[in-house]
């Protein structure tokens, strides 16, 4: 399209609407900011204003700290995520090598099955495998959080179609050098994925931070709590009494994901959109 | 499928294929290529084809967790499903959320990627800010919304009450809960479609508008029209059935603001076949309904792989 000049009525117009759009997109962003900030009194005011006239921030924070345990929270999420991510890491990367440089009876079938399985929604599992993890005697534990994530076919059919663009070359030399298969994967192969495997851990741990509905499913104790239980539970515990502590604990929880968002955003647009393929 | 998707995070320096054949040189690698598919192959068969068949296998019996034996009863389960009424509301109500979500989120992600690349200031903020909801988690969003739509002390209705209108209670009230729902859930999914569209309009050729142009089409909307539109005819299907299939999925905001009330109103498939399953327990009614569910995903899904495969050879 043609350049414009800054402040010709199209570039006006165009801002016009972009910063209206921008505004009703982050309205629950300042609206819960707003609300961790006052005071009790002032949240039950029906008179409505943003800025608070008493600052409570700190206060309401210090409450949904204490209230929804939120530090053991926090620990949690990042546990369940680390596990995840290394662990899909761990299975996915060996078979993605496999699949995009060896030769070995079945490939092609493997290779069939892993597209497939990308085409399979999590709700479509989750009655089998809670099933399968009452039997093992699993439920309600971290195994319970992390087991039914440990494959990501989508990691691996990502990761090979990576691996395919790396030259024969380097894997032939390196196997001159006397390394073994595995050391190829680990000590060749990774270095030469690191964008795709942080694209791809990207995406894996906003999908299972946020993650709501199998954490749901599985886990009763307090303490096993992730992110999205522990603010969806405090919130049952307490709404219609006190919203400031509430909204201060759905502040801390979406926090690490949005500093880490705007730190590396073209990279996280990057990873998130990779779902689109799920 | 995947290869349209693909280029949205492909395409950097550095991948240029080396035709090399593959030397496979000592009889050994084979047996280390299985190990190293192994523990893939093992789970992959562990925790999804495995449960996939057997929640097909489930939707055939009257199992229910805890119970000593179970029983094969055909299509009993179906049976039962469709002389349910609250199955053909749940399944009304998802269609009605995925009739409303998909052209929301996908005609506003469309319109604010345009509008963003028409022109070149503060584009990256603009991105950001559109994209921030994708990333916040929806759970503790949906609270922050549960309260800006709260009937006394919320925002949208001191708001309304400002210029002079009378609020509803949205989601206590049968007529705008599910509405309300889907106002969040478009919130949420405009900044997804945003970046695919933006993805879209970058590869447009430049070359197209300036032959355009001297063909007479002059005017932006002209310029939309014979070039803008059709080359993002693709990637607009694309995005129609990923909105549509993560519509379908709808959960976690009715879980935790509406629990499919009032009056069932707002229930949908998935919040069915939660409570059937995991708080009633009854793993074979909860699997014929995911079998219902999965039908629907997979249809869409196949309808994105048919798209892809053509994209593929557009591109």
């Amino acid at each position: 399209m043609k350049p414009h000049p800054r402040f010709s009525p199209w570039a006006v117009a165009r801002h016009t609407v972009l910063l209206s759009g921008a505004l009703v997109i982050l309205m629950p962003f300042i609206w819960m900011i707003s609300t961790a900030s006052k005071p009790q009194t002032e949240i039950f005011s029906s008179s409505v204003h943003l800025i608070p006239q008493t600052f409570a921030l700190w206060d309401n924070l210090r409450t949904a700290f204490v209230k929804a345990d939120l530090w053991r929270i926090l620990l949690n999420g990042l546990i369940v995520t680390v596990s995840i991510f290394v662990l899909q890491i761990l299975v996915a990367l060996p078979a993605a090598y496999a699949l995009a440089k060896l030769r070995f009876l079945g490939r092609d079938t493997l290779f069939a099955l892993v597209v497939f399985c990308i085409l399979i929604p999590p709700q479509a599992t989750a009655i089998p495998l809670f099933l399968l993890l009452h039997q093992l005697g699993l439920l309600d534990s971290y195994a319970a959080l992390v087991l039914p994530f440990t494959i990501s076919v989508f990691g691996i059919f990502l990761m090979r179609q990576f691996f395919k663009t790396v030259p024969n070359d380097l894997i032939d030399a390196a196997r001159m050098d006397g390394l073994s298969e595995f050391a190829i994967v680990w000590r060749v192969m990774l270095p030469t994925a690191i964008p795709a495997v942080t694209a791809f851990g990207i995406f894996s741990v906003v999908a299972h931070w946020n993650d709501y509905f199998w954490p749901l499913i599985v886990i009763n104790s307090e303490q096993l709590r992730t992110p999205p239980l522990a603010v969806a539970n405090f919130r049952n515990n307490e709404a219609g009494t006190d919203f400031g502590p509430l909204m201060a604990a759905a502040l801390v929880i979406i926090t690490p994901l949005v500093i880490a968002f705007l730190l590396a955003q073209r990279r996280f647009i990057e990873g998130i959109t990779m779902t689109g393929i799920k | 499928m995947s290869d349209a998707a693909l280029t949205l995070v492909g395409d950097r320096p550095g991948r240029t294929a080396w035709m090399a054949r593959i030397g496979m040189r000592r009889t050994g690698v084979s047996r280390t290529a299985l190990l190293l598919v192994a523990p893939a192959a093992t789970l992959m068969l562990i925790v999804l084809l495995g449960p996939l068949a057997s929640v097909l296998a489930l939707s055939f019996t009257d199992y229910q967790l805890g119970a000593p034996s179970f029983s094969w009863i055909g299509f009993a389960n179906y049976q039962e499903m469709m002389a349910d009424k609250v199955f053909w509301i749940s399944l009304r109500n998802t269609l009605t959320y995925v009739a409303i979500v998909v052209p929301g989120s996908v005609a506003l992600g469309l319109g604010i990627a345009l509008l963003i690349q028409s022109g070149t200031s503060l584009r990256s903020w603009y991105r950001t800010i559109y994209f921030l909801p994708v990333m916040a988690t929806l759970i503790a969003m949906a609270i922050v919304w549960e309260f800006m739509l709260h009937p006394q002390f919320g925002l949208v209705n001191g708001a309304l009450r400002g210029i002079g209108i009378q609020g509803y209670s949205w989601l206590q009230d049968r007529h705008t809960a599910l509405y309300s729902l889907c106002a969040i859930g478009v919130w949420q999914a405009v900044g997804f479609n945003m970046v695919l569209f933006l993805a879209g309009i970058v590869s447009i050729p430049r070359q197209l508008y300036d032959a355009a142009e001297i063909d007479g089409a002059a005017s932006a909307w002209s310029r939309f029209r014979l070039v803008t539109w059709p080359m993002l005819g693709p990637v607009t299907a694309f995005v129609v059935v990923i909105s549509g299939i993560r519509s379908f999925q709808v959960f976690d905001t009715v879980h935790v603001l509406t629990k499919g009330g009032p009056s069932k109103s707002s229930e949908v498939l998935i919040h069915t076949m939660y409570i059937e399953s995991f708080e009633f327990f009854r793993s074979g009614y909860g699997a014929a309904l995911t079998v219902v569910f999965l039908i629907f995903v997979l249809l869409l899904t196949l309808i994105k792989s048919f798209l892809a495969g053509r994209g593929a050879h557009d591109a």
